[in-house]
């Protein structure tokens, strides 16, 4: 599904934050990405997301060799892969209500008139209830604010999920609650997911596969 | 006396108070110059020689100029020409700038350094002198006006939407939009736009008085708009003789004309940015 070949990336050419890194996501797998802070699980996503094009090295996706990232990447390629960032508050358009949010990528890909239909079945799947579908980001909670942008990146119903540390904001039932979203979701479609995260006991149990960001030699580990 | 080393911020009435005034003359301001000119009685450019500079009277509440014209209703016209003049200009700087700014913020990389090397370029020339150089290439009018106004006047607009768009450029939710498919287009469209346009709407209302200002500046400099056509810069240009014979009047009622609308322009502009910035602030919650 994902194939990264020896991929570096980062903010500055002279210092890369992502060395020479590899990393392979099969047809519905789930693989847990796991590693310190800082040491650039992050970017990795974000390239992997096609959000970050890198310095260095190749992204096969779906069998298709990326040729460019953001806005350079094709639109079916950008919206095959959903991503949930780490803080909701952030990554939320302050004016757009809960439905708008979670409707975005209907209205970007042109099929708004799906729009009333697949909230109306995505906002009960992550809990979210109709009062609070109408109110703007700034009335919610973090946690309420996590599941619909969690249900946005579902809404095109993408082939590979990115989960970048959606968890680490919240409370424990309430990512309890997420990754059964998730998990129903996959269970369902077949997709795949990239779980990023650095909470061990979470990704193992919610991962076919964990990989370590290796300490030791984190410039240069072909993970996977 | 730790209480006056701090200035207290103006209390609410205070404020209530500024702004109210504020509101009351801009009404007034803009009944008066729709509204008196159609009504008036008396030609403005009507020239009687035998009544030439009139102190204040009943029949002439401001006095008459030195060709003998009502200079209350020269006045209310004036304003009416500088207020269209700042008005426009105004709002095509700010649609400009907010263009320039946006695309310059937006695209970055090579395309923002060349247009913010220009602006840079255009920023480091007094603007007075490019109005000038601008207005110099055209017949005397209130289109050249206005055009030199609005091509002096964006760079601060696209700079303010600028750095604006590149701080939200970077945020997550604008990542969000992009992996969900939004085009370049529809992300500045939907997304960043929306964000800065209160800004640009106060850059634009404070645009007004200086736009205003500065066309009287040009046509005090005989550069504006033609002599005949009553502007505040032309009223307070052609009393400048009769002031040092003594004559007060056809200085001081067009330069009140100027600063008293200006002034109130610039308090509601005030007013309105003390009201977007920390609701701004709670929104995104930073």
């Amino acid at each position: 599904m994902l194939e990264l070949t020896r991929i570096t990336a980062g903010y500055d050419r002279r210092a890369p934050v992502v060395r020479d890194v590899s990393l392979i996501v099969g047809h519905g797998e789930a693989v847990g990405l796991l590693g310190p802070s800082g040491c650039g699980k992050s970017t990795l996503a974000k390239v992997a997301a096609l959000l970050h094009r890198p310095d260095a090295g190749t992204m096969t996706l779906d069998g298709t060799v990326v040729r460019g990232w953001r806005h350079r990447a094709p639109q079916e390629q950008r919206t095959a892969v959903g991503v949930v960032f780490q803080q909701p508050r952030l990554s939320a358009d302050p004016r757009l209500s809960l439905r708008e949010l979670i409707a975005q990528p209907l209205r970007s890909t042109g099929r708004r008139r799906e729009v009333p239909a697949r909230v109306a079945e995505l906002a009960p799947l992550v809990g979210l209830s109709a009062e609070l579908l109408e109110r703007r980001p700034h009335a919610v909670s973090d946690g309420q604010l996590q599941r619909a942008c969690l249900a946005r990146a579902l809404v095109l119903r993408p082939g590979l999920l990115i989960c970048d540390e959606m968890t680490a904001m919240l409370d424990a039932s309430t990512t309890a609650a997420l990754v059964a979203v998730v998990e129903a979701y996959r269970a369902e479609s077949g997709a795949a997911l990239l779980a990023v995260g650095h909470d061990r006991v979470l990704l193992e149990r919610w991962c076919d596969r964990t990989v370590r960001w290796g300490e030791r030699n984190a410039e240069s580990v072909p993970l996977g | 006396m730790a209480e006056t080393a701090l200035a207290p911020l103006p209390g609410r009435t205070t404020r209530r108070i500024r702004v109210a005034t504020s509101v009351t003359i801009v009404v007034a301001v803009a009944l008066a110059v729709l509204i008196v000119p159609p009504l008036a009685q008396l030609d403005q450019q009507a020239v009687d020689l035998s009544n030439k500079l009139h102190p204040p009277s009943w029949a002439h509440p401001f006095g008459t100029d030195d060709v003998g014209r009502d200079l209350l209703l020269r006045c209310v016209y004036g304003l009416r020409v500088s207020l269209l003049v700042g008005l426009v200009a105004a709002l095509t700087a700010t649609v400009i700038g907010t263009a320039i700014g946006a695309l310059a913020g937006s695209f970055g990389g090579w395309p923002d350094r060349v247009v913010m090397r220009i602006v840079d370029t255009l920023s480091s020339i007094p603007h007075l002198l490019l109005g000038i150089f601008i207005v110099a290439m055209f017949r005397p009018g209130v289109w050249p006006v206005i055009i030199s106004v609005a091509l002096t006047h964006w760079i601060s607009t696209a700079r303010i939407v600028r750095s604006e768009v590149l701080s939200l450029r970077s945020r997550p939710f604008i990542d969000a939009a992009v992996s969900g498919g939004a085009s370049r287009v529809r992300v500045i469209v939907r997304h960043l736009l929306p964000g800065v346009l209160p800004q640009a709407g106060l850059a634009a209302v404070l645009m007004v008085p200086h736009a205003m200002w500065h066309e009287s500046a040009l046509s005090f400099l005989g550069l504006g708009l033609p002599a005949h056509q009553a502007s505040l810069g032309n009223l307070v240009q052609s009393a400048r003789g009769s002031l040092l014979a003594g004559d007060w009047w056809p200085t001081l009622f067009p330069g009140l004309f100027l600063i008293i609308p200006t002034l109130a322009l610039a308090g509601i502009a005030g007013a309105w940015r003390d009201r977007i910035n920390p609701r701004r602030k709670s929104e995104l919650m930073l």
